[in-house]
């Protein structure tokens, strides 16, 4: 295996009292597709910023392209693209300028960028939207030109932090591709989400975050084979009737998780646990049956669902 | 040979300014023209009527005009260094993607301060051209006044950008300006001398930056003579630049990199 592009040894972020990130060890690996998977407040975002150099490591080692943060954060950023949480785009100024000035950071010379405004307006499907004016323009729109930007300078490396937080389904799906497209080109990308259908989409490998901590790492594939069974059954019972089903159900599925509004048993066969169910006389109002999610490793391994 | 970074951020705030120069320059210049003409020809026939000797040869026009160039080059240094801080860190936020650059805090700042001065010696110069066309002093004269006017801007522009860092919302902008900027415009010698206060107070003038420029850009534009020597006026100045600067930068810092 080649030599990783980011390294981290018990790396470590506190903000006074409050340990962020709480000594993680990691490796990414060129041309793969890294995810960061946690509720809010789990870490993810602080990682992020160290591995961007712009934000300061209090404990811990950190490489990236073999360099370190701590001396030679510039270096480091102008090999880096970053698609920030909140995009920060200058809403006043139009999609063009928007990303020539930022390929002006990067001291790029101007018959450098003004091809590769084209190529990535393009590549952002926002060729239309050149002269707008970044206002005007929707929020997966202003999302795709966040990226288009974040590859002004032909990063090696691209970090994406919730790409496709409060986009709608299809404007995520239009960033999915896009993604994918980056990746086959070789870019290495790593994401933040707390979608676990996103992690499951793109990532090729991905550590859960916790409270600061990397609980599991692995391919998506892997963590839910290690941490969750083949098939989920998800039982809804009528208002007040749960408590008393939960007491009846007992053997019937290796875990149950019970969450506020339904009963997920965690079976090897679904059908087999229904006939249980019913045979002792349990009737649901609503029933689901689906394979195991990146959500169930989450559950399992934090107690805690994504998105609360 | 690479850009020095602190430019690449001058040239962006020009790039940013390319889209509004035409309404910028045009209020720039009209400014003056409605002040002088307001104050120093209608105001000032008044107040030539009385004591027309207390603001020398030229009457209350050409006293007026440098001491309005210098409080033009003061109010404009604390928009500029206020607002941009404010876009940058908290309204728009932009400084927060610039620094995934190779750019650094310490470049922003030192690009924001060029980019100030640029623009101060740009109003103070419209400014200037104006006082000219009013018939006060000599071309040479007004022109070494726009200097202090600029100086008087950024010196206090760096103490601004340093107090909207550390803002955690607007209110504070607007009580600084109101109980801040709006005083010192008022009460540092600009529309009357500070002869007019009573002694015990006429210190507390020479610690407000604006009076230190009025009195060089009289000095320069209408030769009127100075309390102290003129570096003691810029070293002044300077001073407060230097300590704006140096808290701008620790605020910045804090603000951006956590």
């Amino acid at each position: 295996m080649s030599r990783p592009l980011v390294e981290a040894r018990g790396l470590t972020k506190r903000f006074g009292d409050f340990t962020a990130v709480d000594a993680i060890d990691f490796e990414i690996q060129p041309g793969e597709v890294y995810g960061f998977l946690g509720p809010n407040g789990a870490g993810k975002s602080s990682t992020m910023r160290m591995i961007g150099a712009t934000s300061p490591i209090d404990e811990g080692t950190l490489s990236v392209f073999g360099l370190d943060p701590r001396a030679d954060g510039r270096q480091i950023r102008g090999r880096l693209g970053v698609v920030p949480q909140e995009n920060q785009l200058d809403e006043e100024l139009r999609v063009e300028d928007n990303l020539f000035i930022y390929g002006r950071y990067f001291d790029l010379p101007r018959r450098t960028i003004t091809p590769r405004i084209d190529e990535l307006l393009d590549f952002a499907q926002l060729s239309d939207k050149r002269k707008s004016k970044v206002v005007a323009l929707s929020g997966g729109m202003k999302r795709r030109l966040t990226i288009a930007r974040a590859l002004i300078n032909q990063p090696e490396l691209v970090l994406l932090d919730e790409p496709t937080t409060g986009l709608d389904p299809q404007a995520r799906h239009i960033l999915w591709d896009r993604l994918y497209r980056l990746k086959q080109d070789g870019v290495t990308l790593v994401i933040t989400t707390h979608y676990m259908d996103e992690a499951e989409q793109l990532c090729d490998r991905l550590c859960v975050m916790d409270r600061g901590r990397i609980v599991a790492e692995g391919t998506p594939r892997q963590l839910i084979e290690d941490h969750s069974h083949r098939e989920v059954l998800e039982l809804r019972f009528s208002v007040g009737r749960q408590e008393d089903a939960i007491a009846r159900l007992g053997g019937v599925a290796s875990r149950l998780e019970v969450l506020a509004d339904r009963v997920l048993l965690y079976v090897d066969s679904a059908d087999a646990a229904m006939a249980e169910v019913a045979a002792r006389g349990l009737v649901p109002e609503s029933t689901v049956v689906r394979r195991s999610t990146l959500e169930d490793v989450f559950l399992r391994l934090t107690g805690r669902t994504l998105v609360e | 040979m690479a850009t020095p970074v602190a430019l690449r951020f001058v040239e962006a705030q020009a790039r940013n300014y390319r889209r509004v120069w035409r309404a910028s320059a045009f209020s720039n210049f009209l400014n003056p023209i409605m002040y002088l003409t307001a104050m120093g020809i209608g105001l000032g026939s008044l107040v030539d009527e009385g004591t027309a000797s207390a603001f020398g040869a030229g009457g209350y026009l050409a006293w007026l005009a440098p001491g309005m160039l210098a409080a033009t080059g003061f109010l404009a240094g604390a928009g500029e260094g206020a607002f941009p801080v404010m876009a940058g860190t908290k309204w728009i936020k932009s400084w927060h993607s610039v620094l995934n650059t190779p750019v650094a805090p310490a470049d922003i700042l030192l690009g924001l301060f060029t980019w100030i001065t640029l623009r101060l010696l740009m109003i103070c110069g419209i400014y200037g051209i104006v006082i000219v066309m009013f018939g006060v002093g000599t071309p040479a004269g007004v022109a070494l006044a726009v200097l202090p006017a600029a100086l008087v801007g950024i010196a206090v522009a760096a103490p601004m950008a340093a107090f909207a860092a550390r803002l955690e919302d607007d209110s504070g902008l607007a009580t600084m300006f109101r109980f801040g900027v709006v005083p010192l415009f008022l009460f540092s010698g600009t529309f009357f001398p500070i002869s007019q206060f009573p002694e015990l107070i006429r210190p507390l003038a020479y610690l407000t930056p604006l009076w230190h420029g009025v009195e060089l850009s009289r000095a320069a534009a209408i030769g009127l003579d100075t309390v102290f020597p003129w570096w003691v006026n810029v070293g002044y100045l300077l001073v407060w630049l230097l300590v704006g600067w140096v808290l701008a930068d620790t605020q910045v810092e804090k603000r951006l990199i956590a």
